[in-house]
């Protein structure tokens, strides 16, 4: 059997508990940064809700509105869903990319006892937590517009690291096989710009055409933001343990592929 | 001395380009062992196998007695390796990237501080430790790899390519420092294209082309069996060319090799000296040195530019 395997040059990924050393790797490099780091996902849902919310919200008439929300009210649960995603894609999508292939950083961890499977699942968890640290900036400013109306929302950082877990997943997977930096630029223009956009954050989907309505269904952020929706309105259900299932399992399949697919990309 | 590298018949091949042709050799435990050859010769990729990052297409390759296919791991925390790329973490202080290295390695804090503090000092890096990456010369961002190469006290050092860009200053300084890592008995593995490193390094290399290897042995045997003792490089064009050319091939112990407008004439005998002086006695063109490895590897592999 080993033989076989070898001579396919199959080799089953092979993850350890040191996947927290490049976990801790990243996190010492954040806490040198963190300041510089810190400004973004305080700054940028920040001016989304000065503009959008408040600016554009003014003109935007209740009634329209599921639950007869203020529209500041509206995109709240979904600003806290999509700016972590952003964060954990862009740290498993330029982030890693930039320590795979201009500072080497992968190839001189895997020379230790550490494997590319740990490094891979490492860098996922980190992305995970980069998500994480995103939502708990973008929780406080949340709150201080007074927009979280349930303890549930306590939860969201835990529900931050579930769907970053997710979404970093997803960008290393194409990361492994990007050929430059610049080819990332498809992955965030026609992945995840449109998840943004389109994801259910700024307007209820009802309003897209049917057609585009069925195709927000595969897209994971729509069941990010509906379980956010969830947690900030307090009024979790069961269809939401249908979105978690379906953020479970494009996670899990995207992780494997992640693990596969880098192990081929740097063990030649 | 024992073996701790044996590969017996080691390929790799790579999409129908073979790299490694079926090699043969074995490394014993505290020498220092050498990979010469040009580019493309297949030495990189013989330690990338020996460091299980790329797996071994046929044949056996143990480290430490130990399959590298079946536990990576363990050969992995038995070796330190010194890559010809820098590899450093630029987002780390000196400092931090042997700390967050010896991690990888499982060392307990304390320890790692100590090991840490020890090898600032050994490589003279102390003044340094907190400062960026960027801020280091390539000279010091090589002592500092080998640095790190060390922390976890490997019984093997992995050198591929260690004084490539280097200054004279700073190659010097690297080869005393590996010369007193293998005073205190670590095996090193030394791939290099500098002969003089190898001369200097080496207590047994092997010479590699296009995948395989031609010879093996010290660096002096080497340069006897291959080149005799002495050289005499001669700059000699029309009639006087042809005439050495005649007499060298009357006379034994003495042999020809032609590059271009250069004639080297290589002798084995004690009187060597003596006779290439009366066969190039009209030449003021003339260069005599002790034969060196160069001349062996160039004799080998060719004098062509391989690309």
């Amino acid at each position: 059997m080993t033989i076989a395997l070898r001579r396919l040059a199959i080799r089953l990924p092979d993850v350890s508990y040191r996947a927290y050393r490049v976990w801790q790797r990243n996190r010492d490099v954040y806490l040198r940064l963190w300041k510089a780091e810190a400004i973004w996902p305080l700054a940028e849902p920040l001016i989304t809700l000065l503009a959008l919310g408040v600016g554009l919200g003014g003109l935007v008439s209740r009634s329209e509105l599921p639950g007869d929300q203020r529209y500041i009210e509206f995109i709240a649960p979904g600003i806290l869903a999509v700016f972590p995603m952003w964060t954990a894609a862009a740290e498993c999508g330029w982030g890693s990319f930039f320590r795979m292939e201009n500072q080497r950083t992968y190839h001189a961890i895997i020379a230790t006892p550490v494997s590319i499977e740990d490094v891979i699942t490492g860098e996922i968890l980190w992305g995970a937590t980069r998500g994480l640290i995103s939502s708990v900036y973008i929780l406080a400013v949340t709150a201080a517009f007074g927009l979280l109306n349930s303890p549930l929302a306590l939860l969201v950082p835990v529900a931050a690291y579930v769907s970053s877990f997710m979404f970093a997943s997803v960008s290393l997977s194409y990361t492994s096989i990007a050929r430059s930096i610049s080819s990332l630029n498809y992955f965030f223009a026609l992945f995840v710009t449109p998840q943004f956009w389109l994801g259910g954050v700024f307007f209820p989907l009802e309003r897209l055409p049917e057609e585009l309505q069925v195709a927000s269904w595969f897209v994971p952020a729509t069941h990010v933001v509906d379980i956010y929706r969830g947690l900030v309105e307090g009024n979790l259900n069961l269809g939401h343990l249908g979105d978690l299932a379906w953020i479970a399992v494009v996670g899990a399949v995207f992780y494997y592929l992640a693990l596969v697919s880098m192990q081929r990309r740097l063990i030649q | 001395m024992t073996e701790i590298i044996r590969a017996r018949n080691l390929v790799k091949r790579y999409d129908g380009f073979t790299a490694v042709d079926g090699i043969d050799f074995s490394v014993r435990k505290g020498e220092c062992f050498g990979f010469l050859g040009p580019n493309g010769a297949g030495k990189t990729t013989t330690v990338r196998m020996i460091s299980c990052v790329s797996p071994v297409t046929e044949g056996e390759l143990a480290v430490d007695g130990v399959d590298v296919w079946r536990e990576p791991r363990r050969i992995k925390s038995i070796l330190g390796v010194v890559p010809q790329e820098d590899n450093l973490d630029p987002d780390l202080s000196v400092r931090q990237n042997l700390a967050v290295y010896a991690r990888y390695f499982d060392m307990p804090r304390e320890l790692a501080d100590q090991r840490i503090d020890e090898s600032l000092v050994l490589f003279q890096l102390v003044d340094k430790q907190n400062e960026p990456i960027a801020a280091l010369s390539t000279g010091l961002k090589r002592r500092l790899t080998i640095a790190r190469g060390l922390i976890n006290q490997p019984k093997i050092l992995v050198l591929d390519e260690p004084t490539t860009g280097l200054d004279p200053q700073a190659r010097h300084m690297v080869w005393q420092k590996l010369r007193y890592l293998k005073e205190q008995g670590v095996t090193m593995l030394l791939c290099t294209h500098y002969m003089e490193e190898a001369a200097h390094l080496c207590d047994r290399l092997v010479i590699m082309h296009q995948g395989r290897i031609l010879v093996e042995g010290s660096p002096a045997e080497l340069v006897e069996e291959y080149v005799g003792r002495e050289v005499a490089e001669v700059q000699a064009s029309g009639r006087q060319r042809e005439r050495i050319l005649t007499d060298v091939a009357s006379r034994t112990g003495l042999t020809v090799e032609e590059v271009e407008d250069i004639i080297y004439i290589h002798t084995r005998t004690p009187d060597g000296r003596a006779q290439m002086a009366d066969l190039i006695r009209d030449s003021d063109k003339v260069v005599y040195r002790p034969a060196n490895l160069e001349d062996v590897f160039l004799r080998l592999t060719g004098r062509g530019l391989i690309e």
